[in-house]
């Protein structure tokens, strides 16, 4: 047989190469992307190391004493209406808020893109099924929601983890859905049949893959929005029962204080500003490295 | 110079295209001349990558301004250098002397305005005096020169099959009777029928016209049907050129040519097994020392990996090749970056 | 069809029928009663337009789109009402390449992935590394560098991605093969390669290809046989040559004429059009669907179907003009 030549090199191994170092060599080239990465770093390492820099008991200890203090060298952010320290409360609750927001960002888009991939690969009365429950869903307004599974359930981390991924997994669903839709037509797909592939294996080793580039760059995004809604809930007191801090509780607590005491609510705020736009910082060059096409 | 600029609507010397991103340099063209002479249709024949489609966008000087960049090279269109146009200049131009029809009619109209409001539109741009019943004559002769009733100019895109949207994208490049029109593979992505139709009616609106033409394709079927005369392009430059009697019955022929030729399934031969050329084009972003198809070819010698090799010419036929030309040709192949 | 001694064509279809319905319900005949046969180590190149039906009649045989009506025989078991389950194992000897060598294939996954795919899926090997060499000798064998095992598709051409496809369709020594104009989208000089690359692999294994093509001059190379479809009907098959030499359909000799060839002694001569487009094959009536266009057309066309009839051996039309029926 007159094979054309080739050279016959063994495969020493089969891996893929990864596709890691590519993407982020498109990711450092935007310069916001980078920052955003930088900043997100420095306040992710700081609240992990929280329990080294200041211990768990300085966010809860209450002094009277200490009552609304400026901001010196041994309250770093001053100290609260109970005479506890901000700089600790804010890095503690920083743990709470962030491990929350990130738990249920995370929940939200496994629940979300299942359903939004089972819905646009099935189709018909399963995916019609699936999408009229979804409106009924969005349509109770989010926080009524949160609201209402709080009081029901109570106020603590998994039941909180619980609501924000129900007020959250819906943003995945019509993303995914529309994505699978696309991909399901793909040749690629059909060759996976003609070679005996169930539906399962073809969700989960020909879709999800494709669709996961989507996936991410949403959920980066939705990671700034939830922490800002864990923010408003605890603010609402909906969150975690003190004297856990929470960003979004310090806040409220600091309401009162406004004019005497204007640190109490700037540190928070910044927080939670700062955190939720390296994120979205993060988020747009996530996007961009992973589909450079979308750059004209 | 002076007597061939009346001759010819088109000439194209040393034109040098690349494409920048911020990976690497893409050489597009590397040094193409080119003549169209008037009322005359040339063929311009390659395969995917060998740069014909950025030729025509070079011409009409509508690369992407991002990337594409206009090295070197000068492009005479009736005369005027083009390059040296400003864009404003070169709007009156577009659609009006020179006109494109591209090669997918699915996408090259606008699927909410109807055909009669593409065409008008195309019409007015070029002819701002004339009133709305003068504008819609020339709609309605336009849909008939190309065999569709008038009445159906109020109709929509999908409302036509893809032969159809076709001749109604060549209506449209036809309405202001530009002196050159530059097709760009206009049947490859219609039915073989549908394709003698249209193929036909070029034809004879060319005639009618007197339009030049630049038909860009890599069928040499139609180019043996509808051109004048033919160019060869390879990665970028021209390495046979001449009327079409020279390059399809001629006995010299650019190794190319030959191999293009030889891979073409022939209707009337049943043979065990075809000839293709072996390998594949080079990497544009990396282009040979010397010859571009030397490493392809079955005649390389010493000389073609050192320098690209002069025009033989005998008479109107011209070839790039060490096989007939001893001399080595002006232009390296390769990009002085510093020419930006 | 020549058989050479076989008597069971390993692939059969009696009055297969693939319709799609509308909304608003009318019906769309894709595929409209044909009949064909397939014998082992064959090629039927399956010639025709857009919208004649020849990639659906290709799926359909594949059990990718379920059958409206009609039988589907292979090797003589009757697969037209298969389940999804029963049809795995049958899937193995049945396979198909794509056209577009752009999508038939996972943009995320490897190449040496790609290719082992369809052996993972029906466990034939047991380890990892002992499929993946199966998958490198594949490799060899459509004439993919091995250094390209690690590589995504993207950096590949054209040329090279349609023979992964290719690879994959081997893997699991598939005994029949649908091809669905596995060269179209690819340059000429790649087409010849290529087409070199499927014959070589015929003679090599024995396999039966339905070739799916407008492309006449390419599959008058590669088939055996040539079936020319219009509007979801056969309107003549016979063998290649016989074809070529002596076509006797209206549409058939139309489609000839209509190809450019590359002689410029031919060039004054009209292309001899056919009038008019191709009418919808959504609610057909009775007759000819080849009637509006054909110049040779009498009222009887328009009544009822042509007869499929053999006029020669191994030679059938249907055409009221040619039959008289």
């Amino acid at each position: 047989m007159n094979h054309q030549k080739v050279e016959s090199t063994t495969v020493d191994s089969f891996k893929r190469p990864s596709q890691t170092k590519e993407i982020w060599r498109r990711f450092s080239k935007s310069k916001g992307a980078v920052i955003g990465f930088v900043l997100f770093s420095i306040i992710a390492i700081m609240l992990l190391a929280a329990d080294f820099i200041v211990p768990y008991e300085a966010a809860i200890k209450q002094d009277f004493s200490q009552q609304l203090a400026a901001p010196s060298r041994e309250h770093f952010f001053g100290t609260d209406g109970y005479g506890r320290d901000a700089f600790a409360r804010l890095l503690h609750g920083g743990r709470t808020s962030l491990s929350i927001a990130l738990l249920a960002t995370f929940s939200s888009a496994v629940l979300g893109s299942a359903l939004g991939a089972i819905s646009g690969y099935f189709g018909g009365k399963v995916d019609s099924f699936i999408m009229r429950s979804l409106d009924i869903f969005m349509s109770v307004p989010d926080i009524l929601f949160t609201m209402a599974v709080v009081y029901a359930l109570g106020a603590n981390f998994t039941n909180l983890l619980f609501a924000l991924t129900l007020a959250y997994f819906t943003n995945y669903v019509r993303l995914v859905r529309s994505q699978v839709l696309n991909l399901a037509e793909q040749d690629y797909v059909e060759a996976a049949r003609a070679g005996g592939s169930g539906s399962t294996r073809i969700i989960l080793s020909h879709i999800i893959p494709n669709a996961v580039g989507v996936i991410i760059v949403n959920t980066t995004l939705n990671v700034a929005k939830i922490i800002l809604y864990e923010s408003t809930l605890s603010f609402l007191g909906l969150g975690m029962p003190p004297p856990q801090p929470e960003w979004g509780l310090m806040l409220s607590e600091a309401r009162e204080f406004m004019r005497t005491a204007p640190w109490l609510m700037f540190f928070p705020s910044a927080a939670i500003v700062i955190t939720a736009a390296s994120i979205n910082l993060m988020g747009d060059g996530l996007r961009d490295a992973l589909d450079p096409h979308l750059k004209s | 110079m002076a007597h061939t600029e009346i001759q010819n609507i088109l000439e194209i010397r040393d034109l040098k295209v690349i494409y920048k991103t911020d990976l690497e340099v893409v050489e597009a063209v590397n040094g193409l001349d080119l003549t169209i002479g008037k009322g005359k249709t040339l063929g311009l024949v390659g395969e995917t990558g060998a740069g014909k489609t950025t030729t025509a966008l070079s011409i009409l000087k509508l690369l992407p301004s991002i990337t594409g960049r206009i090295l070197q090279g000068e492009i005479y269109f009736d005369g005027e250098d083009i390059l040296k146009k400003s864009e404003h200049d070169m709007q009156s131009v577009r659609g009006n002397r020179i006109s494109m029809v591209f090669q997918d009619p699915m996408t090259s109209l606008n699927p909410v305005l109807t055909v009669g409001d593409q065409i008008a539109e195309a019409v007015q741009l070029h002819n701002p005096d004339m009133s709305k019943e003068q504008i819609n004559e020339r709609v309605a002769a336009t849909l008939n020169m190309v065999g569709i009733m008038p009445s159906r100019s109020g109709d929509y895109p999908h409302q036509f099959s893809g032969g159809m949207k076709q001749r109604v994208v060549i209506a449209m490049a036809l309405s202001c009777e530009p002196e050159l029109l530059i097709a760009d593979e206009p049947t490859t992505a219609l039915d073989v029928t549908i394709q003698a139709q249209v193929l036909t009616m070029i034809r004879e609106l060319r005639d009618r016209l007197g339009t030049s033409m630049l038909m860009i394709t890599h069928d040499l079927g139609i180019v043996a049907q509808t051109c004048d005369d033919v160019a060869v392009m390879y990665s970028g430059i021209i390495i046979e050129a001449g009327t079409a009697e020279d390059i399809f019955l001629g006995d010299k022929h650019h190794p190319y040519t030959v191999g293009l030729f030889n891979s073409i399934p022939n209707l009337d031969i049943k043979s065990d097994r075809l000839n293709p050329i072996t390998g594949l084009m080079p990497d544009p972003t990396n282009l040979p020392k010397g010859c571009v198809f030397a490493p392809r070819c079955n005649h390389q010698m010493e000389i073609c990996l050192e320098a690209r090799p002069g025009v033989f010419e005998e008479g109107t036929h011209k070839i790039r090749c060490y096989l007939f030309s001893e001399a080595a040709g002006n232009s390296k192949a390769g990009v002085d970056l510093n020419a930006e | 069809m020549l058989n050479d001694n076989q008597t069971v064509p390993l692939l059969e279809t009696v009055e297969l029928r693939k319709l799609f319905k509308l909304k608003g319900g009318s019906n769309l005949h894709a595929v409209d009663g044909i009949n064909m046969k397939i014998y082992a180590g064959k090629t039927l190149g399956v010639v025709g337009e857009s919208g004649c039906g020849k990639s659906t009649l290709g799926r359909t045989i594949l059990k990718l789109l379920e059958p409206t009506s009609g039988q589907i025989l292979f090797e003589g078991n009757d697969i037209t009402k298969y389940s999804v389950s029963k049809m795995r194992p049958v899937r193995k000897d049945m396979q198909i390449i794509f056209q577009d060598p752009y999508s038939c294939i996972d943009p995320r996954k490897s190449v040496i992935e790609i290719i082992s795919e369809y052996m993972f899926i029906h466990k034939l090997y047991k380890s990892r590394v002992e499929t993946f060499n199966k998958a490198a000798g594949l490799m060899d064998m459509v004439g993919l560098a091995r250094r390209y095992a690690n590589s995504y598709p993207h950096e590949l051409d054209g040329g090279r991605r349609q023979r992964i496809g290719i690879a994959r369709a081997l893997s699991l020594n598939p005994k029949f093969i649908v091809c669905d104009e596995p060269v179209s989208a690819l340059d000429v000089s790649v087409q010849a390669q290529n087409l070199n690359l499927l014959m070589d692999i015929q003679d090599e294994l024995g396999l039966a290809y339905m070739f799916v093509t407008h492309d006449l001059s390419v599959v008058k190379h590669i088939s055996d046989d040539i079936m020319v479809m219009y509007l979801g009907k056969c309107v003549e098959r016979a063998t290649s040559d016989e074809l070529f030499a002596n076509p006797q359909h209206p549409y058939t000799k139309a489609l000839l004429a209509a190809i450019p060839k590359p002689d410029i002694r031919m060039r004054n001569k009209e292309f001899q059009l056919i009038k008019g487009e191709v009418s919808s094959p959504v609610n057909v009536k009775p007759g000819c669907r080849f009637a509006s266009r054909c110049d040779y057309a009498v009222p009887e066309c328009s009544q009822r179907d042509p007869d499929f009839v053999e006029t020669s051996p191994e030679h059938f039309v249907a055409c009221y003009i040619v039959n008289g029926r």
